[in-house]
């Protein structure tokens, strides 16, 4: 009876301590959902409540995103924006110049983010010059994951350009395997259409077509023979593609149905959640040619009213870009850590060699924005062009067709 | 099909009648088939482990049943970072559809009173313009309301989702009972009139007690329709009033992870549980109300 | 002032609902037009543009998909409904013994939403895992159903499942009408030696006009709402090959954020409707007139 007592007065203490400042409070609208996602998102959630802080769950899921977007739009026009929302990509900008997004340069400031960002990657991060986001993860979306066991059955090695690659899926196809395990979504042709492309185009040829939007790019011969590729690759995959689930792709690559399959890395945590060994059992590689497409989730901050949400903003901001949490979630999730000082002794073999292509990249200017998942470009002439892509994989579109479409999609969509 | 003679004519053989009788509750059956087959490859599903549906065949029944996908989907599946099942939102889709419906159902009735026997000149046209409304895309209304929604102070409330859905269903309310009404001779109000009764009388006491049939059609029709509704529930919720569709579209819709189909499909059941009840139960007084008059035209 | 008040009691009555309908749908389909005469992107802007967004819209491949879709499931959706409807009505008027649970068995796919049944029959119409994979394993290797793959094919496993969803509720609006028929007359044409195919083609059915109208108003609101449907069972595609205006309009105006292209095509929608429902309302209200 007397704990009981000591703990109900315990309690209204704690209630009174807390109502006097104010105690962060953050509505995060997300749309991690599944599994490695959700329990990653709790990991935020646990240190957000460590800190004081109390966090609303929010979680929007579907289309990649797209029934989050409309719940934020419905949102900011009723004048009762969420806290912080998932938002990536030029996305973050366009909400910038709606001006509805916090700044939240006081933080990145007093942390030091501009030290230990990549410049492209905080590039993202940057409203006019202040921050306006905050990141949490690098995918690298030009993957090819194969099967370790059917490879060398087969007595194939990981192909280094698209001829070797084409050779291989003959021979895989002729031996009864399907070559390249794909889902029949419009991002999951657009994001294998960008691989190819980053092969074919190379680096420079790639951002002046996917970032620049540059016309002679886009209609130069050089992207006829990237839909050329892709009319080839249309043939490696099974015919019942269309409408597959990304992950139902990669388990057909685990269990030996398939051979490769050509997506971002979050792929990689459906093959460690099945036990798989990177290396052993499945093999990692970047997809023929040189350069690094990222994908960065982030979190953008609304203006909001209250100092309690303000504070939960501050706090949000602090925690997702500290190290514990991109360490920490970044294992969850495949993907490896934004900012570069994080040790990543505990990470596996294909994020070792992500981070240090990343490195590389970074360098040499070959670090490239992901068009297909929504970094390079805003969203009206990246749908223009998915669409375009999607219509050419699947039907019999001629690649000149195609290439005098995308042209008029992209002019279209300005 | 509707050169098939049912119900013979005198010349025709007995075995003949039996075969027909025969084709008939064979056609009936397959048709039959055709309408459960989803419903039965979902509870199927729900009730196998996930090893057996991987390696089964779609329509087989399951091996060994376990309702360990229900308990999950009910209390346990992750919606985001919280693992509460749909149970929460199923509370929500309550707190929403009842006063919706009753509302709705409400105002349609006395619109629909007012239209089919107080006609004021432009009543008609009152009337075509409400009717009118029944068919504009919601897709279209998204933005325009959430702007409304927040000036009215209720945008993310349930309140708030209870104005959106008796607004866009007020159109067809008013319709069944319109139809409903104008097929009750118009010497009933004279008369009533006559007597002293006034407008809320006489529909208190002579058309609500005429009214259990099509009560019945527009409730059901209207909590189809809320229940089922997510474009609404996930533009005008924000957490803590999503709906269950909401819910159910977060644990179906993973974009990373193990797809565990048979809490997918149990969560669905669960989430469909209560308008199939209303079908169940109350499908005999639907085809009888519509029967009694909404269909006339 | 009470008699003003009793005079006018039904005007109020409506009042509030007709203002409500006023300005949720008409001043909405006001507020479309207008940002449909803007470059609106992300969020709606006021300021006018001109007919731009309606240039762009014509000038795109995948709005004439999406529009001439809406026809070939339209019109299929719509016409296989109300036959199967009235088959199934005629076939369960037929003194059935067990009417009751085959009705609810036709009816309850209206009560289910497609997100829930989705997935379902996105199974069962794969040609890997469901009907295809199923009746090949009865042994008919050479048996192909694989239109949900196909881009040519794939609109008609929208209209299946449409069909699916509908043709209950249709059956139930038919059913109600034959039950309604006036008994006499058809047992009069029975004594007369009239056999019951033409008791039903020359009797009933042109007795149930207003329930084939009533009907077709229920379907194509149904038809041009479509949305869930396409979402949950083939997202679209392949490619984009079964998107319908109204997923046209909602991945411009969430996905894409192209909000201006949205409320074109918004309005080309509202046109296609008004053009159904007008004549509609007029033979209605005409008839109800007299």
């Amino acid at each position: 009876m007397k704990s009981y007592l000591m703990g109900a007065i315990s309690g209204i203490a704690v209630v009174a301590a807390t109502a006097a400042i104010a105690e962060p409070q953050a509505e995060v609208l997300h749309y991690w959902t599944s599994g490695g996602e959700a329990k990653s998102v709790a990991v935020l959630q646990e240190e957000f409540a460590a800190n004081g802080g109390t966090w609303t769950d929010m979680p929007v899921a579907g289309g990649g995103g797209d029934a989050a977007m409309t719940a934020l739009r419905a949102r900011v026009l009723s004048g009762n924006a969420p806290t912080a929302v998932q938002l990536k990509g030029p996305a973050i900008q366009e909400w910038y110049e709606e001006g509805v997004l916090a700044d939240i340069s006081a933080v990145a400031e007093a942390n030091g983010w501009a030290d230990v960002l990549p410049d492209s990657i905080a590039g993202h991060m940057k409203c006019e010059g202040t921050w306006c986001a905050a990141p949490v993860n690098v995918h690298r979306v030009d993957w090819i994951w194969a099967n370790a066991e059917v490879l060398k059955s087969n007595g194939i090695a990981m192909p280094t350009s698209w001829d070797e690659f084409n050779a291989a899926a003959t021979k895989l196809q002729a031996a009864g395997i399907i070559p390249l395990a794909h889902g029949g979504q419009a991002w999951q042709d657009a994001t294998v259409f960008e691989a190819v492309a980053l092969g074919i185009l190379g680096p420079d040829g790639f951002r002046k077509a996917f970032v620049d939007l540059d016309e002679a790019t886009l209609t130069s011969d050089a992207m006829v023979a990237v839909f050329d590729q892709m009319r080839t690759m249309r043939g490696f995959v099974d015919p019942n593609f269309s409408g597959r689930d990304w992950n139902l792709a990669t388990a057909m690559v685990m269990n030996g149905e398939a051979a490769f399959q050509i997506m971002g890395d979050w792929a990689k945590g459906e093959f460690m959640a099945a036990g798989k060994v990177p290396g052993k059992d499945f093999l990692c590689a970047s997809t023929p040619g040189d350069g690094f497409l990222y994908n960065v989730d982030s979190f953008a901050m609304f203006d909001v009213d209250g100092d309690d949400k303000k504070a939960g903003q501050a706090l949000l901001a602090k925690l997702v870009v500290g190290k514990n949490f991109q360490k920490v979630f970044n294992l969850n999730k495949g993907s490896i850590p934004a900012r570069t000082d994080v040790p990543l002794d505990e990470f596996d073999s294909c994020a070792l060699l992500s981070a240090s292509d990343m490195a590389a990249s970074s360098d040499n200017g070959s670090l490239l924005p992901s068009y297909a998942h929504g970094m390079a470009l805003r969203g009206a002439q990246a749908g223009a062009i998915t669409d375009v892509v999607t219509a050419h994989f699947n039907s019999d579109m001629s690649s000149a067709d195609a290439v005098k479409q995308l042209a008029q999609a992209v002019a279209n969509s300005m | 099909m509707a050169d098939t003679s049912f119900v013979p004519a005198a010349s025709q053989s007995r075995k003949g009648k039996l075969a027909l009788r025969w084709l008939l509750y064979i056609l009936l059956g397959l048709f039959a088939l055709f309408y459960l087959m989803p419903l039965f490859v979902m509870i199927t599903t729900s009730l196998k482990s996930l090893d057996e549906i991987r390696t089964g065949d779609l329509i087989a029944l399951p091996r060994e049943v376990t309702f360990d996908a229900w308990r999950t989907a009910w209390s346990g599946a992750c919606t985001g970072i919280q693992c509460e099942g749909v149970r929460p939102f199923f509370w929500n889709s309550i707190l929403i559809a009842i006063p919706a419906v009753a509302i709705s159902t409400l105002l349609g009735a006395m619109n629909g009173y007012v239209v089919a026997q107080w006609r004021f000149r432009g009543a008609n046209i009152i009337f075509s313009l409400m009717l009118f409304g029944c068919f504009i895309p919601f897709q279209v209304v998204l933005l325009p309301m959430a702007r409304i929604l927040g000036m009215m102070g209720i945008a993310g409330t349930i309140p708030g989702l209870i104005f959106v859905h008796v607004i866009y269903g007020l159109g067809f309310t008013t319709l069944f009972f319109r139809n409903y009404y104008v097929s009750i001779p118009a010497e009933l109000t004279k008369a009533a009139k006559v007597d002293g009764a006034g407008f809320f009388r006489i529909f208190w006491s002579i058309f609500l007690p005429l009214s259990l049939p099509i009560i019945v059609v527009t409730v059901i029709w209207q909590f189809t329709q809320i229940w089922n509704d997510f474009l609404f529930g996930v533009s005008f919720s924000q957490a803590g009033t999503q709906p269950v569709t909401v819910a159910l579209n977060n644990i179906v819709n993973s974009t990373t992870g193990v797809k565990e189909y048979n809490v997918d499909m149990a969560a669905a059941i669960i989430a469909a549980l209560p308008t199939l009840f209303v079908y169940v139960v109350a499908g005999k007084y639907f085809v009888r109300g519509l029967t009694a008059g909404s269909v006339k035209g | 002032m009470t008699k003003w008040l009793e005079e006018n009691t039904p005007k109020l009555v409506l009042a509030p609902s007709f203002v409500a309908i006023l300005v949720f749908v008409y001043g909405f389909i006001a507020w479309t037009a207008w940002v449909s005469l803007t470059r609106s992107r992300l969020l709606p802007k006021y300021e006018i543009k001109g007919f731009i967004q309606y240039e762009r819209l014509f000038d795109s491949p995948r709005w004439d998909t999406a529009f001439s879709n809406l026809f070939v499931f339209g019109f299929l959706f719509i016409a296989i409904a109300m036959i199967l409807g009235l088959v199934l009505a005629i076939l369960l008027d037929q003194n059935i013994r067990t009417e009751g649970a085959i009705r609810t068995i036709y009816l309850y796919p209206m009560a289910l939403s497609m997100i829930v049944t989705g997935t379902a029959w996105k199974w069962i119409l794969n040609p890997g895992l469901g009907l295809e994979a199923l009746v090949r394993g009865w042994g008919f290797p050479d048996f192909t159903f694989d239109w949900l793959v196909n881009p040519d094919m794939a609109i008609y496993t929208i209209v299946i499942a449409a069909i699916w969803q509908s043709s209950g509720f249709v059956m139930a609006l038919f059913l109600a009408g034959l039950r309604s028929v006036d008994q006499e007359i058809i047992k009069a044409a029975q004594v007369d030696g009239i056999p019951t195919w033409r008791v039903y083609t020359a009797i009933i059915i042109p007795s149930m006009a207003p329930i084939f109208l009533s009907a077709f108003i229920v379907l194509s609101h149904l038809a041009i709402k479509s949305f869930d449907l396409v979402i949950a069972l083939t997202g679209g595609g392949p490619g984009y090959a079964t998107d319908l205006p109204a997923t046209y309009m909602y991945a411009m105006a969430f996905s894409r954020g192209d909000i201006g292209q949205a409320a074109s095509s918004a309005m080309i929608m509202m046109m296609v409707v008004f053009a159904i429902v007008v004549p509609y309302l007029y033979s209605e209200l005409r008839s109800k007139n007299g």
